[in-house]
């Protein structure tokens, strides 16, 4: 039987058990919508604005297994999903974008809502298809599903026009599919990872340092085990929180820009870095020449051999699965110890002791006065309230770095924000995906009086699909971070940094429909945080009204090194 | 350095787009470009002559191979290769200039491919060196019009890029 291109893509997308889909309706898409309308099997969730539906995709991805998925219409439609599509990117998060297009007799002629989307978002997608044959659409959609969730994930786009999701052919979904330009490295090159092991065993002052790359590939369990049985310090990127537990001896903070001071001194210091699923980003390992200074070896775990030694060169390494390389690690490293060749425990023990002396440096210690409230107090306290156990989204600037640092993250996925492309204005849209996928747990939205506006319209969208996520909004009157740069790097010329004539927070959130707080005093936070998680069906605003000229501390200046940090206002 | 990267790429639209816009995107720079379908029609063959470190190039192959519609990628120069380029060079030939012309193209093993009274058209294949080296041997006054394909190149041997 034929049926239409449109119940093509219904069909394709209920093969794919695909539950909840987020997009926004438009000319070039009425066919797909229409089917839409007549099916129960996922549900559609109407965003207020196409970036949002991108975005509640993404995030609806990053706390799941699954491939997020969104549709949007032609045009308008896909530039405004544009934002979303580069996010997603940046992270690898895997994702199917559906976007309508004008017929193909249309195209190429400046047609009402018309853009050349396969070329406009050629660059931030891992692959772009545009269907020209409603006999090809069933393949497409499958190859975008598989190209999504292998190899580096990434988001998947396919551009339909709208007479081919009118056209009709047979529907035959592929069980299976194999492209000859397309075969990721699963298994890593044993001989190298022999030699890994070798070196990770002779190591004096070794350093585990993984990335998002453990989120994505489901490898938290078997980094734990690595770890574990090393006994060596770990830390996880801003992409890599809750990979491995926040509140374990190991675990030596975040590193970076703003990690902490022993996990920046221990990568310097480390001979050998062991780096699994993690890109030596410029917000991570600072200067590469100073980084280069302090001679180590390097091992270097990622699926993406362009992603090895992209900026650090790299003297081991290993394309592969991350869980596939860390079991043959473990499987040797077991072997190795039961043949009475393990660790150095004395060198070890050493590297520890210098470890602690660094920790007592208390590089995130801050003063909670009884005047004024500050971040880190804030999500400390949400921390304790929440048990350490909920799923935390943010935007982009200090509250994400707060976030970031306070929030103990001891499981993976449950940290959700963008760090690659550091977009503001994610932070609502991702709790609402986080909240579609976990409907029972805890979600709160850590975000800033700046972030939050960027996408404050979907306030609406919680309400229609009752999305009861608690959103943290750290208000200090400046964009924050923007104004951390400014005092540090530009002698204090807020140029533009402060936020003038800003929404009253609680009436605007009660215009739509939720509940709204202001919390003024320190005394107020934790009661506040904790009325506000008891109501479990209302989405709560609390507006936090926090210390205006707070710093993140440690901060690493761009082109500085992961040693030269400042701790304070006082080494500035 | 030079290098010279073939590549085997899906013969699908906006293929050639995803090559080109990765060399601009990251600022790798490409000297020519080549592109053309092999005997298998789902198939094209580019070759890119690109100048940069080791390690850019090495990073150009990592990213090439990371497009979905590219097969194959190899630096040809890590091996013995051959490299021709198509230059038609249309000169002007009149009085004497034009038995010298004549002269020169032969010396370079040219063809002139077309005539008229006051000009020849003339043919020349070789490496781009080789090119650039009958440009240099001509009076620049002469040279009416040149047109180059860029740099093809194959591997010497037993050596073959095929899927």
């Amino acid at each position: 039987m034929e049926i239409t291109g449109a119940e093509i893509v219904i069909r394709c997308l209920h093969e794919e058990q695909v539950e909840h889909i987020f997009g926004y309706p438009g000319g070039a898409v009425l066919y797909i919508y229409d089917e839409i309308y007549k099916q129960k099997k996922f549900q559609h969730v109407l965003v207020r604005h196409e970036q949002a539906a991108v975005h509640a995709a993404d995030a609806y991805a990053r706390c799941t297994e699954k491939v997020g998925v969104c549709l949007v219409t032609s045009g308008p439609g896909v530039t405004n999903a544009v934002t979303g599509i580069a996010t997603a990117f940046m992270d690898s998060i895997p994702m199917v974008i559906l976007t309508g297009q004008v017929p193909t007799h249309a195209i190429g002629l400046d047609a009402f809502q018309e853009c050349d989307t396969v070329g406009i978002t050629r660059p931030c997608v891992k692959h772009n298809f545009l269907v020209k044959d409603v006999r090809d659409l069933a393949t497409t959609i499958k190859k975008a599903f598989y190209l999504a969730r292998t190899g580096r994930p990434g988001p998947v786009l396919v551009d339909i026009p709208k007479d081919i999701t009118r056209d009709r052919c047979k529907f035959d979904y592929p069980k299976e599919i194999s492209m000859r330009s397309y075969n990721p490295v699963i298994k890593g090159h044993s001989g190298q990872i022999k030699k890994a092991v070798q070196l990770m065993l002779s190591a004096e002052r070794p350093m585990i340092y993984t990335g998002g790359g453990i989120i994505l590939g489901n490898a938290s369990p078997v980094l734990r085990e690595l770890v574990d049985l090393l006994g060596y310090p770990c830390t996880n990127t801003l992409m890599g929180l809750g990979a491995y537990p926040a509140t374990n001896e190991k675990f030596l903070g975040m590193p970076g820009m703003h990690g902490t001071y022993e996990c920046n001194m221990a990568m310097q210091n480390c001979d050998v870095l062991v780096g699994i699923g993690a890109r030596f980003d410029d917000r991570v390992i600072g200067n590469p020449k100073h980084f280069a200074q302090n001679p180590r070896k390097i091992i270097h775990v990622d699926i993406d051999p362009s992603s090895i030694s992209k900026r650090v060169k790299v003297d081991l390494p290993i394309v592969g699965d991350v869980t596939e390389v860390m079991r043959e690690m473990i499987a040797l490293i077991k072997e190795s110890i039961a043949a009475g060749h393990g660790t150095n425990k004395k060198a070890l023990g050493h590297w520890w002791e210098q470890i602690a002396g660094w920790r007592t440096k208390k590089c995130l210690a801050y003063d909670q006065g009884p005047d004024v409230i500050k971040p880190q107090y804030v999500v400390e306290k949400l921390w304790e309230v929440t048990k350490g156990e909920a799923f935390i989204t943010s935007d982009v600037g200090q509250h994400q770095m707060f976030a970031a640092q306070f929030y103990k993250f001891d499981y993976p996925r449950r940290w959700i924000n963008s760090g690659g492309l550091g977009t503001m204005g994610v932070g609502l849209p991702y709790a609402m995906g986080v909240k579609l996928a976990h409907p029972d747990a805890d979600v709160a939205c850590v975000t800033g009086e700046g972030s939050i506006q960027m996408c404050i319209q979907e306030l609406s969208t919680c309400q229609q699909y009752r999305l009861p996520v608690k959103v943290i909004n750290l208000n200090n009157r400046y964009l924050g971070m923007v104004r951390q740069w400014q005092e540090i790097e530009y002698e204090s010329r807020y140029a533009e940094s402060y936020m003038d004539s800003l929404p009253d927070f609680v009436k605007l959130t009660e215009a739509y429909g939720h509940v709204g707080m202001q919390i003024t005093k320190p005394s107020d936070v934790e009661p506040a945080l904790r009325e506000a998680f008891k109501m479990k069906d209302r989405l709560v605003f609390m507006d936090f009204i926090t210390d205006r000229e707070e710093n993140v501390w440690p901060m690493i200046q761009t082109g500085k090194g992961l040693s030269e940090m400042l701790l304070g206002s006082e080494d500035l | 350095m030079r290098h010279i990267i073939s590549i085997l790429v899906e013969n699908e639209p906006g293929a050639l787009s995803r090559v080109v816009d990765l060399f601009a995107a990251r600022a790798y720079n490409i000297e020519t470009l080549t592109v053309a379908p092999t005997e298998d029609p789902s198939l094209s063959r580019m070759t890119i002559v690109s100048k940069g470190s080791d390690d850019v190039i090495e990073q150009i192959t990592k990213h090439l191979n990371r497009l979905i519609d590219v097969v194959k990628v190899v630096d040809l120069v890590e091996h013995p290769y051959i490299e021709r380029e198509l230059m038609l060079i249309k000169v002007r030939a009149v009085g004497k200039e034009r038995e010298e012309m004549k002269r020169m193209a032969d010396i370079f093993r040219g063809r002139i491919i077309d005539v008229t009274e006051k000009t020849y058209t003339i043919e020349l294949t070789g490496d781009s060196r080789k090119c650039d080296a009958f440009i240099e041997a001509l009076d620049s006054e002469s040279i009416l019009e040149t047109v180059r394909t860029g740099s093809s190149g194959i591997s010497r041997g037993d050596r073959i890029l095929k899927v």
